[in-house]
C-alpha cells in the first residue's frame, strides 16, 4: 500500500488549529463553572432559610478594597503577558509580582474576614445553613485563588532564574485565562453573597 | 501515505525481566497503553460488578430466600451500580476513546500525555477507594463497611444518624476521585480532537467516532462536575458539620436529588454517545456503505448531549414537583426520543441496501438497534408523569434502565470488542466463539430483563431485599435469575475468546474489515508512534480514496 500515494494531497494548504493549552483550559474552565454554578445554586436556595441565626445581613461587611485588588490583579497579569511578548522580561517579572501581591492581598482579605466572622461573631460552617453555605462557596473561591497564586509563585521563580522568555507567552496566557476566570468568579460570588443574599 | 514503519531498536524487546515491563506500563504515558488500562480496569471491575449482580439474583430467586442478610444485599445493589456506572462504563468507553481518537485523527498522542495517565491512576484509586470500604468502612462505630445508600444514596440516608461508621465516606471519596479523573480525560479528549487533527482532516472530515466522543467529552464536563460539587457538599456535611442536607437544620434532601440527578441523567448520555459511535463505525464497514446521513448524525448527537441537561428531574416526578415542572421534564424527555430516532433511521438507512456482512461485531450492533429501540420506548413511557407515578420504584424502571445499559451500551461494547480486537492485539479472534457469545448472551439478556418488566408491572419494588410467596412474582424472578446465569456463561465465552485469540489467533494484518479510517492504516497493533509520517486526507474515508484512486470520495463530498 505504501507505493500508492495520496491522490488528493492537500499539504500545500495551510492547516493551523487552535493552541492545545487555550482549549485545555477553557475546558477546565467549564467544568469549573459549572461547579460553581451548583454551589451559587445552593446559597442562592438557602438564603433566609437558616433556622437561627446570626443572618448575613447582621455579620457581612462589603470587602471592597479586597475586591478592587482581586480585579486590577486581572489588569497586571493580562499586561504582563503583553509585556513578555514584546521580550520585555523585567517589566514582565515586575507586573507578575503586582498581581501575585494584590492577589495575596484579596486571599488576607477574605482571612481577616473568617477571623473576624469565627471569632467575634460566633458564625462557623456548622452553625447554620448561612454559615455552611457562605464558607463552602467563598471557600472554594479562596481555594482557586491559592491553586492560581501557587501556579503564579511557579512563574516568578523560573522567571526570576531567567526560564521564561517571549517563547513562553502562549502558556503564559494559558495561565492569565485562568486567573482571569478566578476574577469573574469572584465578581458571581460578590453579587450572590453580599448584593443578593443580604 | 504512513506506512512505512520507522525501524526502533528492538533487540532486547525478549529478555527483559518483568519488573521492568511492569515499570513501563506504570510510568507510560502512551494514549494506546493506558486505553488497554482503562479497558483491563474496566473488564476487572465488569467481573466483579456482574458476580455482585449474581447475588442479588440468587437472593432473589424465591420468596423468602436468606442467601444473604438484607445488610449485605444493600451494599450488593449499593455496589453494583456505583461499579457498573463508575468504574466499568465510563472507563471503558474512556479506554476505547482514548485508543482510538488520535489513530484515527492521524496524531500522534492526545493533547495532553501526562494528564491522561494522571486521569487513569486517579480512576484507578477511585476503584480502589470504593473496594477498600469493604475493609475500611467499620470505622469507630463497628457498623455495616461497604457503602449500602444505593448508587443515588439519597439524603438523609446518607446522613451520620444514619450511616455510621466510614461507608458513606468511601464513597463520596471514590466518586469525587473518579470524577476529577474523568474531567481531566474529557478535557484531553477535546483538546486532542480540537488541536491535534492531521492536515485535511477538517470537522467535516472527521470519523463520526471523533465527533460523537468530542460530544461525549462536552457532556462529561458538565455532568460530572456538578456530581464532584455534590459530593463536597456531603463530605461538608458529614465531616465538617454542615446543613447541605440536613432537614432538621433547614436543609433540603429534595436539593440533593436536583444535584444528582443534574449529573445522573447527562450521566446515561455520556454512556449511550460512545456506543452510538461505534455503532456509527461499525455498521458502515460490515454494510460495505458510507454512513448514511454524516451532517444529520451529528447535529442528532448534539441536540441529545443539549437536551439531555434538561431532563433530570423526570427522575423525581413522585417527589411531588408542581405541574409545570412536570409538564416541562415530561416534554423534554419525549424530545429527546426524535434525535435519536434519526440516528436511529440514519443506522438503518446505512444498512438499506448494502452488502451486509454478519459478523460478530454486526451482530451486536444489529441486537443494539432492536433492543435499544425497545429502551427508548419504556423511557418514554416512564417519562409520561402519571405513568411514571405507578411505576417510578419498581422493577419496571429496574428493566427498562438494564434494557438501556445492558441491551443497548453493552451490546454497541461487545460489537466494538470484536471489532477492534484484531487492531489492539493484532491477531484475529474466533468467529464461532464470537457467535456462540452473542446468541447465549441475546437469550440470557431476553430472558432477564424482558421478563423483569412484568414483576414490575405487577408492583415488585426495586431494592427489595425478598417478598412474599402468592403474588405472581416467584415463577418470573426465577426466570429472570436464570437468564442472569446465562448472561454469565456468554461472559465466560466472551472472556475465553478474548484470551484465547490472543495467543492463538491468526495474525490479522492492518485492515481485516477493508475499513475506511486512518486506525486500519498502521500495522496492528500500532507502533508507539502511530504514523511514520503525518497523514494528510482528503475525505471522510481516507482509506477508501487510498484503495481506490480512481474514483476517490473526496471528489463528491
Amino acid at each position: 500500500m505504501s507505493a500508492i500515494t495520496n491522490p488528493l494531497s492537500e499539504t500545500t494548504t495551510a492547516w493551523k488549529l487552535p493552541y492545545r493549552g487555550n482549549v485545555g483550559m477553557a475546558c477546565l474552565i467549564f467544568a469549573e463553572s459549572a461547579i460553581f454554578m451548583i454551589f451559587v445554586v445552593a446559597y442562592l436556595f438557602y438564603v433566609g432559610k437558616s433556622l437561627t441565626g446570626p443572618t448575613p445581613r447582621e455579620v457581612l461587611e462589603t470587602p471592597i478594597f479586597y475586591t478592587i485588588c482581586l480585579l486590577s490583579s486581572s489588569l497586571a497579569i493580562h499586561f504582563a503577558g503583553k509585556l513578555l511578548e514584546r521580550g520585555r522580561r523585567g517589566a514582565f517579572l515586575t507586573l507578575l509580582l503586582l498581581t501575585i501581591v494584590l492577589g495575596a492581598l484579596f486571599l488576607y482579605g477574605t482571612g481577616q474576614e473568617w477571623h473576624r466572622l469565627i471569632y467575634g461573631r460566633g458564625l462557623t460552617i456548622s452553625t447554620n445553613l448561612f454559615g455552611t453555605t457562605y464558607y463552602s462557596l467563598v471557600g472554594l473561591h479562596a481555594t482557586h485563588v491559592i491553586v492560581g497564586l501557587v501556579m503564579l509563585s511557579i512563574v516568578l521563580v523560573f522567571g526570576i532564574a531567567g526560564r521564561v522568555g517571549p517563547e513562553q507567552s502562549a502558556r503564559i496566557d494559558v495561565l492569565s485565562l485562568y486567573w482571569h476566570f478566578v476574577d469573574a468568579v469572584w465578581v458571581v460570588v460578590f453579587t450572590v453573597v453580599y448584593v443578593l443574599g443580604r | 501515505m504512513s506506512t512505512d514503519a520507522i525501524a526502533i531498536q528492538t533487540a532486547d524487546a525478549a529478555g527483559r525481566p518483568w519488573v521492568e515491563t511492569l515499570h513501563e506500563w506504570v510510568t507510560t504515558v502512551d494514549h494506546k497503553r493506558l486505553g488497554i488500562l482503562y479497558i483491563l480496569y474496566a473488564l476487572f471491575f465488569l467481573v466483579v460488578a456482574g458476580l455482585e449482580a449474581t447475588i442479588i439474583r440468587i437472593q432473589l430467586i424465591r420468596p423468602h430466600n436468606d442467601f444473604v442478610s438484607p445488610q449485605v444485599f444493600n451494599r450488593m445493589f449499593t455496589m453494583h451500580g456505583t461499579t457498573m456506572i463508575f468504574f466499568v462504563v465510563i472507563p471503558v468507553m474512556f479506554g476505547f476513546a482514548n485508543y482510538l481518537v488520535p489513530l484515527m485523527i492521524g496524531a500522534r498522542d492526545m493533547a495532553f500525555p501526562r494528564l491522561n495517565a494522571f486521569s487513569f491512576w486517579l480512576t484507578a484509586l477511585g476503584g480502589i477507594l470504593l473496594y477498600f470500604s469493604f475493609l475500611g468502612g467499620n470505622g469507630l462505630y463497628g457498623a455495616g463497611n461497604a457503602p449500602d445508600v444505593g448508587w443515588w444514596a439519597y439524603a438523609p440516608l446518607t446522613s451520620r444518624a444514619f450511616s455510621p461508621g466510614h461507608s458513606s465516606d468511601y464513597w463520596t471519596l471514590a466518586l469525587l476521585v473518579s470524577g476529577f479523573g474523568s474531567i481531566g480525560t474529557a478535557i484531553n479528549l477535546i483538546a486532542t480532537i480540537v488541536s491535534m487533527r492531521c492536515p485535511g482532516m477538517t470537522l467535516g472530515r472527521m470519523p463520526l467516532f471523533a465527533w460523537l466522543n468530542l460530544i461525549m467529552a462536552g457532556m462529561v464536563i458538565l455532568a460530572i462536575a456538578p456530581l464532584t460539587a455534590a459530593q463536597v457538599m456531603l463530605a461538608v456535611d458529614r465531616y465538617l458539620g454542615g446543613h447541605f442536607f440536613d432537614t432538621q437544620a433547614g436543609g433540603s434532601a429534595t436539593l440533593w436529588m436536583h444535584f444528582f440527578w443534574i449529573f445522573g441523567h447527562p450521566e446515561v448520555y455520556v454512556l449511550v454517545v460512545p456506543a452510538f459511535a461505534f455503532l456509527s463505525e461499525i455498521i458502515p464497514v460490515f454494510s460495505r456503505k458510507p454512513i448514511f446521513g454524516y451532517p444529520v448524525m451529528v447535529g442528532a448527537t448534539a441536540c441529545i448531549g443539549f437536551l439531555s441537561l434538561s431532563v433530570w428531574a423526570h427522575h423525581m416526578f413522585t417527589i411531588g414537583m408542581n405541574s409545570y415542572a412536570n409538564g416541562f421534564f415530561a416534554i423534554t424527555t419525549f424530545a429527546v426520543g426524535i434525535p435519536t430516532g434519526i440516528k436511529i433511521f440514519n443506522w438503518l438507512g446505512t444498512m438499506w441496501g448494502g452488502r451486509i456482512q454478519f459478523k460478530t461485531p454486526m451482530l451486536f450492533c444489529i441486537g443494539f438497534l432492536f433492543q435499544f429501540l425497545i429502551a427508548g420506548l419504556t423511557g418514554i413511557m416512564l417519562g409520561t408523569a402519571p405513568f411514571n407515578w405507578q411505576l417510578s420504584g419498581s422493577y419496571f424502571v429496574v428493566a427498562h434502565f438494564h434494557y438501556v445499559i445492558v441491551g443497548g451500551i453493552l451490546f454497541a461494547l461487545f460489537g466494538a470488542f470484536y471489532f477492534w480486537y484484531p487492531k489492539i492485539t493484532g491477531r484475529m479472534f474466533n468467529e464461532t466463539l464470537g457467535k456462540l457469545h452473542f446468541w447465549l448472551f441475546l437469550i440470557g439478556f431476553h430472558l432477564t430483563f424482558d421478563v423483569m418488566h412484568i414483576p414490575g408491572l405487577l408492583g415488585m419494588p426495586r431494592r427489595i431485599y425478598t417478598y412474599e410467596p402468592g403474588r405472581g412474582w416467584e415463577t418470573l424472578n426465577l426466570l429472570v435469575t436464570i437468564g442472569a446465569f446465562v448472561q454469565g456463561i456468554a461472559i465466560l465465552v466472551f472472556v475465553a475468546n478474548l484470551v484465547i485469540s490472543y495467543f492463538k489467533g491468526t495474525k490479522a494484518g492492518n485492515d481485516p474489515w477493508d475499513a475506511w479510517t486512518l486506525e486500519w492504516s498502521v500495522s496492528s497493533p500500532p507502533p508507539a508512534y502511530n504514523f511514520a509520517s503525518v497523514p494528510t486526507v482528503a475525505s471522510r474515508r481516507p482509506l477508501w480514496d487510498l484503495k481506490h484512486p480512481e474514483d476517490p470520495d473526496s471528489r463528491y463530498e
